[in-house]
């Protein structure tokens, strides 16, 4: 189905089952620990051997010798493949480091042997036997010493938002000279782990020629493609399948080692084997958010109109690694004539930076909202204020491109009054509450809505059940529920009358899980694979499909009635189709908006910040699943709270590696770090988007969340902290004096 | 988690191993070789060390021969093929693998298996099933209380198991009054759920679904 004109009236539309909160169908599954993950599969290939991935101990260089005589006599070893005696592996279209081959070390960690033994616990005990010899090169780890040299280069994240490496519009220079309130600051965010909670993983067995690979990924199509140019198989000989995903957050966007070595292993060992990454390779072995540099200029009038806005920033990355596009959402975000973006890449030898939830604007909006906030004081405004009063409805760049629906001014608004941003002393530093200095802030929340093609299958049998079939992933975003939601509306049936199946490459190619687009254009696949399907079903009953109604689990045309189930027969119905979009995405700017409120106190004597209260108000569409779709925007606020004031992947400047690579070392936020959070989605629909008139939410919840923290830190204590995460020995000095 | 004084001599020596790329990282710059197949381990060589091992899993009498490296988290999973219980980190670090031991709640990867002879184990299987849910999973399902679902068994098995912690009078790190009776609220809740990290974020809803068990139990 093309879609290229906006949605009219839809079945969608009646929200008998899409819109409700409904529990998600494989909640049971997931709390009764019965959803096979994918390292548990023991149902799928007998006799599975443990393969243990061994990391390289050096950042740049070479292995110049591997003895592994001693593991290979280790008990119950039963194949060795290293990195030396197996050619470099063709580099896939997605991976910008070698995942396995060759001499050649790009970065610390990169995988360098699998060991495959009987057990867990001899194949990790034979691996410590392997003498490794290197012949290490200096490396560039620094990306402050780095940046100066940095050139600029433009880039896409693969995840939607994409920049030309410098884009001007009218006179920036001459603006921002010109202009009576001017701002020029530089901020820093670190490089951040996803720290998903379960490891890479793959189960990988060979039937001659074909491989089949259990694994964890959260797009099974460029996981398939990029598995058979890496092994250099035939794409049809490659199936992947992967119905659960412990997580993913971008760090399972793409083909990584566990696949590989389980394959190779496989193949050595001649039979099955398993492998999971260990926890302290998935920092240094997989990819990263890569830290960032930025420098924001900005100058308005004494009226609070931006005239010049200016967004640089240099990141780093292996020499076939691109920028982190934090420059994306200054592009649209906010009015003014004069514009100016620019991004620099530095070539560092640390492991690949690459997508985390919402790349470019999660780490952008961590700068571009301090930077606001900060010229809304030099202005005397409100933030919130300043914000409105530079609210676009086209996009600055190309004024004769509106937005589909904008609706941050309501966000903003809408929140600031939920939150009761009035009580906000605007003089920072003020309010204490015993020990605690505590103090509001806000940021605006900003994201892209990507549209890209997705089909489905879908199965009616004469019991009137229908089963879909995509290879989508649920990655903890609600998948399964909204398409079977989905599917139940289009076919006029309970949601328990709708099986779903995913995460397979047998099945038609979806959009997968990234970038925020997964609901709303997976649902769009399955809407039009149910149109065929009604077609099919009425004119199975004879039933003109034009006004074929489907109810109940009927289907009425005039004064005939049939049970759906009828129309299937012995042999069942059939039908697959997919969503295509045209140029609606050209021809408006969509995106999605958010209001994020946060409320914090900060120990006077410590330092230790305390979130106390979260609000972000969302508007992103029709909300396919208001349960799941706020489990999306609380999680990803967590994950800003994480980034605001703990996560941090600590190089190690002289060797090149990231230091705390574990969960005990590269915190993340636990329960005690969480308060109740509120989530308040505006009542939208934008026919501009899909039939669904959805949106995504997944990404949007982490945007602006990170400086709305440190604007509220700011509110607290007086102290404008400009590098992330805002730890407490940033403020310790600064701290007010104590009564 | 109960404190084991068992020495574990083959984890030790696991992780002084794997140490060995970081500590060959450390060494000044330039030439890095190590003499080849140097002190290999006595005794990796060889057969593992296995000893046999009964306890009761989920009310069933298991026995099991086993390495002795073999954590209570590899035995459920990779030998009863109970892997409900999560395996995120290994390292005492995440607790997905919680688990409850004798009516306590443990990291099943910091616990060598061999250590629970005649113990009682229960997992998430054992607390309920998909058409039979436990009252907390009924609430997890209820509230939204997980995303991915993978730290989701550890977070059910360490509620149930921290609400009877609460009631029998065992205080937290953020109990005001050590002599009086624990209470069951938001902050003891989170402050004792803290050991088991969400990184999906539903700690909001995860809080929900305990405090409603929480009321109906009291
Ligand atoms: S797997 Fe045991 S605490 Fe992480
Ligand atoms: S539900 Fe994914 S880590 Fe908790």
């Amino acid at each position: 189905m093309k879609f290229d004109t906006p949605a009219g009236a839809n079945p969608i539309d009646q929200l008998k089952v899409v819109g409700q909160p409904l529990d998600r169908i494989d909640g049971p599954l997931k709390t009764t620990g019965t959803a096979p993950y994918a390292y548990e599969r023991h149902d799928v290939a007998p006799n599975q051997a443990y393969g243990h991935v061994v990391g390289a101990g050096i950042a740049r260089g070479r292995v110049t010798a591997m003895d592994i005589a001693a593991a290979r006599a280790a008990a119950g070893v039963i194949a060795i493949v290293t990195t030396l005696d197996t050619p470099r592996l063709a580099k896939a279209k997605r991976n910008a480091a070698p995942l396995f081959g060759g001499a050649e070390i790009q970065h610390y960690h990169q995988a360098i042997a699998v060991v495959v033994a009987e057990s867990f616990e001899q194949a990790r005990a034979a691996a410590q036997l392997i003498r490794v010899s290197y012949a290490r090169e200096p490396g560039r780890f620094d990306l402050a010493a780095a940046a100066g040299s940095a050139p600029l280069v433009g880039g896409d994240s693969e995840e939607g938002s994409g920049a030309p490496p410098e884009d001007r519009r009218g006179d920036f220079e001459g603006a921002f000279g010109a202009a009576p309130v001017r701002l020029d600051q530089t901020y820093t965010t670190p490089d951040e782990s996803h720290a998903m909670m379960e490891p890479h993983a793959s189960i990988a067995a060979w039937e001659g020629d074909r491989l089949t690979v259990w694994t964890s990924s959260q797009m099974i199509a460029w996981g398939k493609a990029d598995l058979a140019t890496t092994l250099g198989l035939p794409p049809e000989k490659v199936r992947l399948v992967s119905p659960y995903i412990g997580g993913g957050f971008g760090g399972k966007l793409f083909l990584r080692a566990d696949a590989v070595l389980a394959a190779l292993g496989a193949r050595a060992a001649g039979r099955p084997v398993k492998v999971a990454l260990t926890r302290p390779l998935v920092a240094n072995n997989t990819t990263h958010r890569p830290a960032t540099i930025q420098r924001i200029r900005i100058g308005a009038g004494r009226d609070g109109r931006i005239t010049a806005i200016a967004h640089e920033s240099t990141s780093g990355n292996l020499k076939d690694g691109k920028p982190e596009t934090a420059v994306q959402q200054s592009k649209l975000l906010y009015a003014g004539a004069n514009r100016l973006t620019a991004m620099r890449l530095a070539e560092l030898d640390l492991p690949e930076g690459n997508a985390m939830r919402a790349p470019g604007e999660a780490p952008g909006l961590m700068a571009l909202e301090i930077a606001m906030d900060e010229m809304a004081e030099k202005l005397g405004l409100d933030p919130v204020r300043f914000r409105i009063l530079n609210d676009t409805q086209v996009d600055p760049e190309h004024p004769e491109r509106p937005f589909s629906h904008r609706q941050l001014v309501e966000c903003l608004s809408r929140g600031a009054e939920r939150f009761g941003w009035s009580g906000r002393n605007p003089k920072p530093g003020e309010r204490r509450d015993g020990r605690w200095l505590v103090g509001m802030g806000m940021a605006a929340g900003f994201r892209n809505n990507l549209l890209t093609k997705s089909a489905a299958r879908v199965r009616l049998d004469r019991e009137g059940i229908v089963t879909v079939e995509t290879d989508m992933t649920d990655i903890g975003t609600g998948s399964y529920t909204i398409i079977a939601q989905t599917a139940a509306e289009m076919m006029g049936l309970p949601i328990d009358k709708v099986r779903v199946r995913l995460g397979d490459s047998d099945f038609p190619v979806s959009a997968g899980s990234g970038g925020q687009w997964g609901a709303n254009n997976s649902t769009a696949g399955v809407y039009a694979a149910c149109v065929k399907l009604r077609e099919a079903v009425a004119q199975r009953l004879g039933f003109n499909s034009a006004d074929a109604a489907f109810a109940e689990g009927m289907v009425r045309a005039g004064n005939r009635s049939a049970p759906l189930g009828q129309a299937a027969g012995e042999a069942g119905l059939v039908a697959e189709d997919g969503i295509e979009y045209g140029d609606l995405a050209k021809r408006y700017q969509q995106s999605t908006f958010a209001g994020h409120f946060v409320e914090v106190a900060v120990d006077a004597a410590t330092g230790e910040t305390r979130v106390r209260r979260m609000l972000a108000v969302c508007a992103a569409g029709r909300i396919l699943n208001p349960k799941s779709a706020r489990s999306q925007v609380i999680g990803a606020m967590t994950m800003g709270v994480g980034a605001a004031l703990m996560e941090d992947l600590v190089v190690d400047k002289r060797l090149g590696f990231f230091v705390n690579h574990d969960l005990a070392g590269y915190e993340v936020p636990v329960h005690a770090d969480i308060p109740h959070q509120e989530v308040i989605f505006l009542d939208e629909v934008d026919p501009v988007s899909s039939p669904m008139k959805a949106k995504g939410v997944g990404e949007l919840g982490l945007c602006g969340v990170g400086a709305a923290i440190a604007n509220a830190v700011y509110n607290a204590t007086g102290i404008r902290v400009r590098d992330y995460p805002i730890t407490l020995d940033k403020l310790l000095d600064r701290l007010p004096e104590m009564a | 988690m109960p404190a084991s004084d068992t020495p574990s001599v083959t984890r030790r020596s696991a992780m002084a191993g794997a140490a060995a790329s970081a500590a060959a990282a450390s060494l000044p710059p330039v030439a890095l070789a190590q003499a080849p197949s140097a002190a290999a381990p006595a005794g990796a060589l060889e057969a593992p060390v296995t000893a046999t091992l009964s306890l009761t899993v989920n009310g069933e009498a298991q026995s099991l021969e086993l390495d002795t490296r073999t954590t209570l988290l590899d035995a459920l999973r990779e030998h009863l093929h109970l892997t409900g219980t999560k395996k995120g980190c290994d390292h005492g670090q995440c607790g997905a693998c919680t688990v409850i031991l004798d009516g306590k709640r443990v990291y099943s990867c910091l616990t060598l298996a061999v250590m629970h002879e005649g113990d009682a184990v229960t997992t998430i299987e054992g607390l309920g099933r998909p058409d039979s849910l436990h009252p907390m999973q009924a609430a997890f399902v209820k509230h939204d209380g997980y995303q991915c679902g993978y730290c989701t068994p550890g977070q059910i098995c360490a509620s149930v198991a921290m609400l009877e912690e609460i009631k029998a009078g065992i205080p937290s790190h953020v109990t005001a009054d050590l002599t009086a009776a624990a209470q069951t609220t938001a902050e003891e809740i989170r402050e004792r759920m803290s050991g088991n990290i969400c990184r999906c974020g539903a700690y909001s809803n995860i809080l929900d679904a305990i405090t409603e068990v929480a009321e109906r139990q009291a």
